[in-house]
């Protein structure tokens, strides 16, 4: 039986007739959760968030319910909720669809987290690049305030929180909290250090603050629709609710997709939601969630714990879509955008496109980061250009270990762990394509044709 | 400094919204930019003035996000994902075809002024690859075969109705 999709956050995404305005929210139920939820004690949301098991959709899974509880409540400042609207990890484009199709789904799940944590403001900084999206925003929430959904006295209930649409202007590094944080200060983007600058007790002015992704607060919405632990019931023990799939690269159908958490494998996803790779292609390496996670190469082998606690074997296609199964294989969901490559993708270009993209964002403070990205660029383009050498593939590694768990931000590992993966599980392409090069230098007659594509991987 | 009614009006509403004049500084450069084309020195100087800082507050931050500028470009900003999602569904290509085409090098302004090509990192459109943002508005699906034809669209558009000067 092919999977099927369960579409809870993207309920009315693409469904004809459906509008980004007021009405037509309210037509399909809209703000209702918040009429009812507005009544009851904030400390009760919170407790429903973390019965839910949800964790955070922004990349690190982090619980949220568990994150909210950090909150420092002794310092008496004010508390202040961010929505990550940033959407910037390669790969990923789920955020988007809600910021530009549903947009009032995102302002009710802001209000109501906003009132769980007892936030005086609220914000959604929003990536520059989508200037549709806030202007949408923008306007979703002028009509939200003017029903009393947003503002003074929310619904009569004495609750007060206004949100601001903040727009951003082209930096990756402002989807990392801290960095974030930084810029709604009106400073570059400056990842803070943690200790001490854990957001819930140091964040936006140092005061207590809560930064959670646009998916993840659409996600509280429904957890207080259905009570924490009806919510825990979706999906597999340990990953409660939908994923959200978003498929690009080599694939036939690109696209989202929202499924139950455990409910599908990288299989389903690839043939009964993708259509499988391109016409005559097979796919040869998936990237499972935003281009940071560590790479997938078809033909692994993986040695896991069944659901039952038995011991098996999966290959990449067998993994389950949910966030204990790929740790089991060595990577995470991360964002839950999967990237495919066919066999016509050489391996060596792919890394040098996404040692480009993390040199241009580094922010620039720590060495490991700065020098590390370029090194990294630098060598890989050069192999990309025909001038490899054999110990540039331990090089390539070497860097990036020095990377990883010496920085202030987590760019630091996702410089690191693309390398780190790609590496050692396409040795043989590195070398074959290294081989042809020194083959080629060494007898310049016969040999013009080696491949100079550089960055550009078609 | 020089900016219209509407801008200064947009502007001093804007500020006093943040808990911090600072905050609103991304949102400030964006609308003095939007209406001059780039960030000039004195509009680094105003601005800093405006949300009572130094000068070099605000310099920091032009110079940090790629957003911003200090130079004018063409009447249209063409701008291609060249990010893996993209590259994979031939953004190289793309790129290429649109320098030909709109007459500039990647980063440069075609002679005529009308046109800058650039390359950018990841849009967050990557299942519609590959995508070319045109001033605010995205393109989805320009693959290397569509994009002589979506050149030949822009600049028929920027002939017919040339948009509001960058300059
Ligand atoms: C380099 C980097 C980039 C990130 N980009 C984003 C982003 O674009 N959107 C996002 O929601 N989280 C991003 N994150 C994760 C955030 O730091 C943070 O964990 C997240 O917004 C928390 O929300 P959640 O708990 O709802 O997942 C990024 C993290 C790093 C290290
Ligand atoms: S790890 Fe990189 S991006 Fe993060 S703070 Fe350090 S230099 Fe900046
Ligand atoms: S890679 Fe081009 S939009 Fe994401």
């Amino acid at each position: 039986m092919p999977a099927t999709e369960r579409r809870i956050i993207y309920r009315h995404i693409d469904e004809p007739g459906y509008t980004t305005d007021l009405v037509c929210y309210q037509r399909h139920g809209g703000y209702e959760i918040l009429r009812k939820a507005i009544q009851r004690q904030p400390e009760e949301l919170v407790q429903e968030v973390k019965d839910s098991g949800l964790k955070g959709r922004g990349g690190a899974g982090f619980p949220t319910g568990v994150k909210w509880g950090f909150l420092d409540r002794k310092s008496g400042k004010p508390v202040y909720l961010i929505c990550n609207a940033d959407e910037s990890e390669p790969g990923t484009y789920k955020d988007r669809q809600i910021i530009y199709k549903d947009p009032h789904q995102l302002i009710e799940g802001t209000v109501l987290s906003a009132f769980a944590i007892q936030a005086r403001l609220a914000f959604i900084y929003i990536r520059g690049e989508m200037f549709g999206g806030f202007t949408i925003l923008e306007r979703a929430i002028e009509e939200a305030r003017a029903a009393n959904f947003v503002g003074n006295n929310i619904l009569g209930s004495g609750y007060s929180v206004d949100i601001i649409v903040h727009r951003g202007a082209g930096c990756y590094i402002c989807g990392e909290e801290t960095g974030l944080i930084e810029s709604l200060e009106g400073k570059r983007a400056y990842p803070r250090i943690k200790p001490p600058y854990f957001p819930a007790v140091l964040g936006l002015y140092n005061c207590p603050t809560i930064v959670n992704n646009v998916e993840t607060l659409c996600q509280v919405k429904h957890v207080l629709d259905m009570g924490g632990k009806e919510f825990a019931k979706i999906g597999v023990p340990g990953d409660s609710g939908t994923h959200i799939w978003g498929l690009s690269g080599h694939v036939a159908k690109p696209g989202y997709y929202e499924i139950e958490s455990g409910k599908a494998t990288v299989r389903d996803l690839l043939y009964d939601f993708g259509g499988g790779p391109p016409a005559g292609r097979t796919i040869k390496a998936i990237i499972p969630g935003g281009v940071s996670m560590k790479i997938l190469r078809m033909g692994e082998k993986f040695k896991v714990k069944l659901p039952d606690g038995s011991p098996g074997e999966w290959g990449v296609l067998d993994i389950p879509l949910d966030s204990g199964s790929f740790a089991q294989c060595g990577t995470s969901l991360g964002t839950s955008g999967m990237i495919f490559m066919d066999d016509t993708t050489d391996m060596v270009e792919a890394l040098a496109n996404l040692n480009a993209f993390y040199a241009h964002e580094s922010c620039g403070q720590c060495t490991p980061c700065r020098e590390g990205s370029l090194w990294l660029k630098k060598i890989t383009t050069r192999v990309c250009d025909g001038g490899g050498r054999m110990e540039d593939i331990d090089l390539v590694k070497t860097i990036a270990d020095q990377v990883a768990g010496r920085t202030i931000c987590a760019h630091g590992e996702a410089v690191a762990w693309p390398c780190q993966s790609n590496v050692p599980k396409f040795r043989d392409e590195w070398e074959a394509k290294i081989r042809a090069q020194i083959h080629a230098r060494e007898h310049p007659e016969g040999a013009a044709t080696t491949a100079r594509t550089g960055l550009r991987l078609v | 400094m020089n900016l219209s009614e509407k801008t200064l009006k947009y502007i001093d509403g804007l500020i006093p919204r943040y808990p911090q004049k600072r905050s609103a500084m991304l949102m400030v450069l964006h609308a003095i930019q939007e209406e001059q084309g780039f960030l000039s020195k004195d509009a680094i100087e105003w601005t800093a003035q405006k949300l009572e800082v130094v000068p070099m507050a605000v310099y920091e931050v032009v110079t940090f996000y790629p957003m911003f500028r200090q130079a004018p470009i063409g009447r249209r900003h063409v701008k291609v994902c060249r990010t893996l999602s993209c590259a994979l569904r031939g953004a190289y290509k793309v790129c290429d075809s649109l320098q030909h085409e709109l007459g500039c090098g990647l980063g440069q302004t075609s002679a005529d002024g009308n046109y800058t090509v650039e390359f950018v990192e990841c849009v967050a459109a990557c299942g519609s690859a590959p995508v070319v943002i045109v001033d605010d508005k995205l393109h989805e699906n320009i693959t290397p075969e569509k994009a002589p034809d979506f050149a030949a669209k822009i600049k028929k558009e920027t002939t017919v109705s040339l948009p509001p000067s960058r300059y």
